[in-house]
């Protein structure tokens, strides 16, 4: 295969990816004292992505993922608020990876990070919207605190797929 | 045993998110006498109702409906047409603080002090 088609194909392989992760997700009930608070299975593949392909090609799998999941699953109310936290976490997670010098919990933190960028990010454009300050404090200390074990038990699967993915030689580049 | 740059953001991150949350948790205010039941639309006020007389409404967003029942001292979505049904799943609100949002109907359903603005 030639290198672009390469690319593309599996660009395309990632959107499906997250896209099926995120309605298997949405299947499994989470009794938390926030409802709607999700382990962000889909950024899974947004963390291979952000390790895998440059950044251009990291955004546009998430803004795939998240226009053509609205259209599927969960609807256009919500796109906004997808859309927004999922390349700004997607942003930070590549800034972190470039910043932060290696090492083997590298992922992990960069994981991390992005489930905390994600979920302020997310929790602002709410507050925002609903023109309401009250509603960012009642949720943040929450948010906060889920993001931690969401975004290592995201950041550990990454690290155990990353291995597979590398021994590849995707060169997608 | 030397602890990488990345384990170190890990436990800095953890530990500020921790203490934050916990900070934030603790720092509510104290429990007044008098509970109002403030509902908001699009960032408008939509009503105000005292928490301790039942009522059981229907609120028309410009985006659907949520039902909202209010009965021994608690608030609750029961029912709206929105697609994620976030707003009624959510537990029962009582205390000043407590909170019902339902995103897709931009409506928020609080528990404030009476006479708060």
């Amino acid at each position: 295969m030639r290198r672009g088609t390469r690319t593309l194909v599996y660009i395309s392989v990632l959107t499906a990816q997250a896209m099926v992760l995120n309605w298997v997700e949405g299947l499994i009930p989470m009794p938390l004292p926030v409802p709607g608070a999700r382990l962000g299975l889909a950024n899974i593949v947004t963390l291979v992505a952000a390790y895998t392909l440059p950044w251009p090609a990291v955004l546009l799998v998430v803004a795939a993922r998240t226009i053509l999941g609205a259209f599927l699953f969960s609807g256009l109310s919500t796109l906004l608020y997808s859309l927004s936290a999922g390349l700004v976490s997607a942003g930070a997670m590549l800034l972190t990876r470039r910043v932060l010098r290696g090492g083997g919990a590298q992922i992990l933190a960069v994981s991390l990070i992005g489930a905390i960028v994600h979920n302020l990010t997310q929790l602002t454009v709410a507050a925002l919207v609903l023109e309401n300050i009250r509603v960012f404090w009642a949720y943040l200390p929450w948010l906060m605190l889920l993001a931690i074990p969401a975004g290592l038990f995201v950041g550990g699967v990454g690290r155990l797929l990353l291995k597979y993915v590398n021994k590849l030689h995707l060169r997608v580049y | 045993m030397a602890i990488g740059k990345s384990t170190k953001i890990i436990l800095i991150i953890t530990a500020l998110a921790v203490l934050g949350a916990a900070l934030i948790l603790l720092w509510r205010p104290s429990a007044g006498e008098a509970k109002e039941v403030l509902v908001t639309v699009d960032g408008e006020a939509y009503g105000r109702y005292p928490l301790d007389i039942d009522r059981d409404f229907t609120v028309e967003t410009p985006w659907g409906y949520n039902q909202v029942i209010i009965h021994d001292g608690q608030a609750e979505v029961h029912e709206a047409d929105c697609p994620n049904q976030i707003c009624v799943n959510t537990a029962s609100a009582s205390e000043i603080g407590d909170m019902i949002v339902c995103l897709p109907h931009r409506l928020v359903v609080e528990i404030v002090p009476e006479d708060s603005p």
